[in-house]
C-alpha cells in the first residue's frame, strides 16, 4: 500500500507504556472512563475490520451482549471468578457462534448484511428479554472477580487491576489486527470493498475471506463485551443487546475512522467523555448529539477523528522543510 | 375453537398495525433504496401530534369524534414538515453516496429526532382515550374487543387497496414503476426524479406519522415510543421483499399471527418469533419472499 515505515506498532506501545503510568496516577472516576472507553474500542476495533470492506453490521450488540452475559452467567452459575476464565470464555463463546452464524452472514453485503446482523442480534434480544432465568429485563450484577487468583480487598484496586489488563489485551489485539491488515488476507479488506469481482479474477475467494474477517470481529466483540461486563459490574440487555448498543458501536466506529488502529481506542475515549458530560449538562439532549455528531462525520470528516487528527499532523509535518515522510499509518 | 380465533382476530389486528407502519417504510426503500430509520421518528411524532391535539381539543369541549379528523391532520401535517425538512436538508446531498452511509446518515437523524421529542413534548406520557372510548367495545367470538382495534383492520384494507390502485393504474404510478426500474434512465428521458422522490419521501412519512397518530388512543405514548416499532418494521419488509406493498402485506400478516400464536401459547418466546421469520426469510431467500425483480445491469 505505502511504502512509509509503519510504526504504528512502536506508536500502540509508546502509547500503551504512558497509560499504564498514567492510569495509576489519575482519580478512580477517570479509571472508570477508561475502563469503558477500552472495553468498547476493542468491539470497534473489529468493526474497524469489517467497515475497511464496506460492510457495516446493525447486530454486533449480539457478540458484545453474548460475551458479557457469558461472564455474568459464569459467575453466578459457575462459581468461576477469575478474570481470565471469564474473559476467556466470552471470547470463545462469542467466536464460536460467530463461526457457524459467518457461514450464512458471508453471502450478504450491503444493507442485507446490516440487516441480517440486525435480525440474528434481536433473537437473543427476545430471548433474553422474556426469560427469567437470565435476568430478563433487569439483568444481573457481576461480583469483582480475581485476577489469577489473587483478590483485590479494594474495589477501587481491583478496577485498577482490571484497567492495566485491559490495556495490555488493548495492545495485544490492536498489534494482531494490525499485522492481520498488513498480511495478504488483510490488504483484500480494503479490495473486497472496492471491487469483489476483481478480487475473485485474482484468485481469492471474497466468502472465505470476509468470513473470517467476520470471525475475528466477532471474537473482538466478545472480548471487548467481557469486559465491558466486568468494568460495568453487570448487565442488561436494553443497554447491551437491543439494537440501539449496536447502532452505538457504529457510531463509535464512524466517529473514530477506518484509517487506523489506534483509531478505534482515541474515539471510544471522546465517545465516553462526551456522554459523560453531556448527561451531566444537557441529560435530555444525549442523542442528539449522538446523532448530530454521526451526521457531520458522515458530510465532513469521511476519515473520522482520525482522519482529522493525522491530517493536521501531515500540515505540520509539510511545513517542516525537511521532513520527508507523514506520519500516518498503514 | 374460540382460542383459534382469539388468535386469528389478535393476528389480524396487530398485522393490519404492523402493515399500516411498514407500507410507508417499503415504498420508500422501493422508490429511493433507502433504508430509512427515521421512519421510528415519523411513526414516534405522528403519535405525539396526534395525541397531543386530541388533548386540546378535548379540553376546549370538541365532540370525541373529531379526534378522528385530527389523527389524519396530525399525520399530514408531520409527514409533510419531517419528510420535507429531511428529505431537502440531508437526504437530496446523499443519493450519490454508498447505501450503508445513507442508513447511518437516517440512523443519525433518527436520533436527533429522538430527542427533539423530548424538548418539545416532555418527558411525561401522553393520553388521548377519546376516539377509542366513543367506539366501545363489541363482542366477538365470546371475547369483547374494543371496536377501536378492529378499525385497524378497516384502515389497513383501504391503504392496501389504495395503494395498489395508484402504482398499477395511475399516471404517477407509472412514473414510479419507471423510477424504481432504472433511475438514471428514466432522468434521460426527462422525468424529474428528484420531484418524484420528494413526494415519494413525503408520502411515506405520512404514512409512517400516520401509523403512530392511529395507534396513539390506544396507548400510553411516551417517550421510546418509535424505538421498537423500526426493527418491528424493518422485518416485515425484510420478509416481504423491500419495495413490495403485495410483500409488506404477506409480511405484516406472517408476523403478526405467528406473534398471535406465540403470545397465547408460548408467551416466553413472544420476541423470539418474530425476528426467528425475518433471520429465516433472509437466509432462503435474501431479497424477501415478493422483492420486485431487479433490472440486470452489466
Amino acid at each position: 500500500m505505502n511504502l512509509v515505515r509503519d510504526r504504528t506498532v512502536q506508536g500502540l506501545t509508546l502509547a500503551l507504556g504512558v497509560m499504564l503510568i498514567v492510569s495509576a496516577l489519575v482519580p478512580s472516576w477517570i479509571v472508570n472512563q477508561l475502563l469503558f472507553a477500552f472495553s468498547r474500542a476493542i468491539v470497534v476495533l473489529g468493526l474497524l475490520v469489517l467497515w475497511r470492506t464496506r460492510l457495516v453490521s446493525f447486530g454486533h450488540a449480539l457478540y458484545f451482549g453474548l460475551g458479557a452475559y457469558t461472564v455474568a452467567m459464569t459467575s453466578r452459575y459457575t462459581g468461576v471468578n477469575d478474570a481470565f476464565a471469564l474473559l476467556g470464555a466470552a471470547a470463545l463463546l462469542s467466536t464460536v457462534v460467530g463461526f457457524f452464524v459467518g457461514f450464512i452472514i458471508r453471502r450478504y453485503r450491503d444493507i442485507f448484511f446490516a440487516m441480517l446482523n440486525l435480525a440474528f442480534s434481536m433473537i437473543l434480544y427476545g430471548i433474553l428479554v422474556k426469560t427469567e432465568a437470565l435476568g430478563s429485563t433487569d439483568g444481573f450484577t457481576i461480583e469483582q472477580p480475581t485476577f489469577a487468583g489473587i483478590a483485590f480487598e479494594d474495589p477501587s484496586e481491583g478496577k485498577l487491576a482490571l484497567l492495566c489488563l485491559l490495556m495490555v489485551v488493548g495492545w495485544a489485539v490492536a498489534v494482531g489486527v494490525q499485522a492481520y491488515l498488513r498480511s495478504t488476507l488483510g490488504r483484500l479488506t480494503t479490495a473486497i470493498g472496492d471491487n469483489e469481482i476483481r478480487v475473485e479474477y485474482l484468485g481469492y475467494s471474497a466468502e472465505h475471506a470476509i468470513h473470517i474477517k467476520y470471525v475475528l470481529s466477532t471474537f473482538l466483540a466478545g472480548l471487548g463485551g467481557g469486559f465491558m461486563a466486568l468494568a460495568l459490574g453487570q448487565v442488561d440487555p436494553d443497554s447491551m443487546v437491543n439494537w440501539t448498543a449496536s447502532g452505538e458501536l457504529v457510531f463509535v466506529t464512524i466517529l473514530s475512522g477506518p484509517g487506523s488502529v489506534a483509531a478505534p481506542f482515541i474515539g471510544s475515549f471522546v465517545f465516553e467523555i462526551l456522554r459523560t458530560y453531556a448527561f451531566e449538562w444537557m441529560p435530555h439532549a444525549w442523542q442528539m448529539i449522538v446523532g448530530g455528531t454521526l451526521l457531520i462525520v458522515i458530510f465532513f470528516m469521511p476519515g473520522g477523528l482520525w482522519g482529522l487528527v493525522s491530517g493536521v499532523a501531515q500540515r505540520l509535518t509539510r511545513r517542516r522543510p525537511a521532513a520527508a515522510a507523514p506520519g500516518a499509518g498503514g | 375453537m374460540e382460542t383459534a380465533l382469539t388468535i386469528l382476530l389478535d393476528g389480524l389486528v396487530f398485522s393490519s398495525y404492523l402493515f399500516i407502519v411498514s407500507l410507508g417504510l417499503t415504498i420508500i426503500f422501493g422508490v429511493m433504496k433507502i433504508l430509512n430509520v427515521t421512519h421510528g421518528s415519523f411513526y414516534a411524532w405522528g403519535a405525539y401530534t396526534a395525541a397531543f391535539l386530541i388533548g386540546l381539543a378535548a379540553n376546549a369541549g370538541w365532540p370525541d369524534w373529531a379526534g378522528f379528523a385530527i389523527i389524519f391532520f396530525a399525520a399530514i401535517l408531520v409527514g409533510l414538515v419531517l419528510g420535507l425538512i429531511l428529505e431537502r436538508g440531508i437526504l437530496q446531498f446523499m443519493y450519490h453516496r454508498d447505501e450503508v452511509l445513507i442508513v447511518l446518515a437516517t440512523f443519525g437523524s433518527f436520533l436527533v429526532l429522538e430527542d427533539t421529542i423530548l424538548l418539545v413534548f416532555g418527558v411525561d406520557p401522553y393520553f388521548a382515550f377519546q376516539p377509542m372510548q366513543l367506539l366501545g367495545s363489541v363482542e366477538l367470538g365470546g371475547i369483547a374487543r374494543d371496536t377501536y382495534g378492529l378499525t385497524l383492520i378497516g384502515l389497513a384494507a383501504v391503504l392496501a387497496v389504495t395503494s395498489w390502485l395508484v402504482l398499477r393504474r395511475t399516471h404517477w404510478g407509472k412514473l414510479l414503476s419507471a423510477v424504481i426500474f432504472d433511475r438514471e434512465l428514466a432522468m434521460a428521458m426527462g422525468l424529474n426524479v428528484s420531484r418524484v422522490y420528494i413526494v415519494t419521501f413525503v408520502i411515506g412519512a405520512m404514512l409512517g406519522a400516520l401509523g403512530g397518530a392511529y395507534i396513539a388512543p390506544t396507548v400510553s405514548v411516551a417517550p421510546g415510543f418509535g424505538v421498537d416499532v423500526i426493527v418491528l418494521s424493518f422485518a416485515v419488509v425484510v420478509i416481504g421483499g423491500m419495495g413490495s406493498v403485495p410483500g409488506a402485506m404477506i409480511g405484516a400478516l406472517a408476523v403478526g399471527i405467528v406473534r398471535a400464536l406465540a403470545v397465547h401459547k408460548f408467551p416466553q418466546f413472544e420476541l423470539f418469533v418474530i425476528y426467528a421469520v425475518m433471520a429465516t426469510v433472509l437466509v432462503f431467500r435474501p431479497e424477501g419472499l415478493f422483492a420486485p425483480v431487479k433490472a440486470r445491469k452489466i
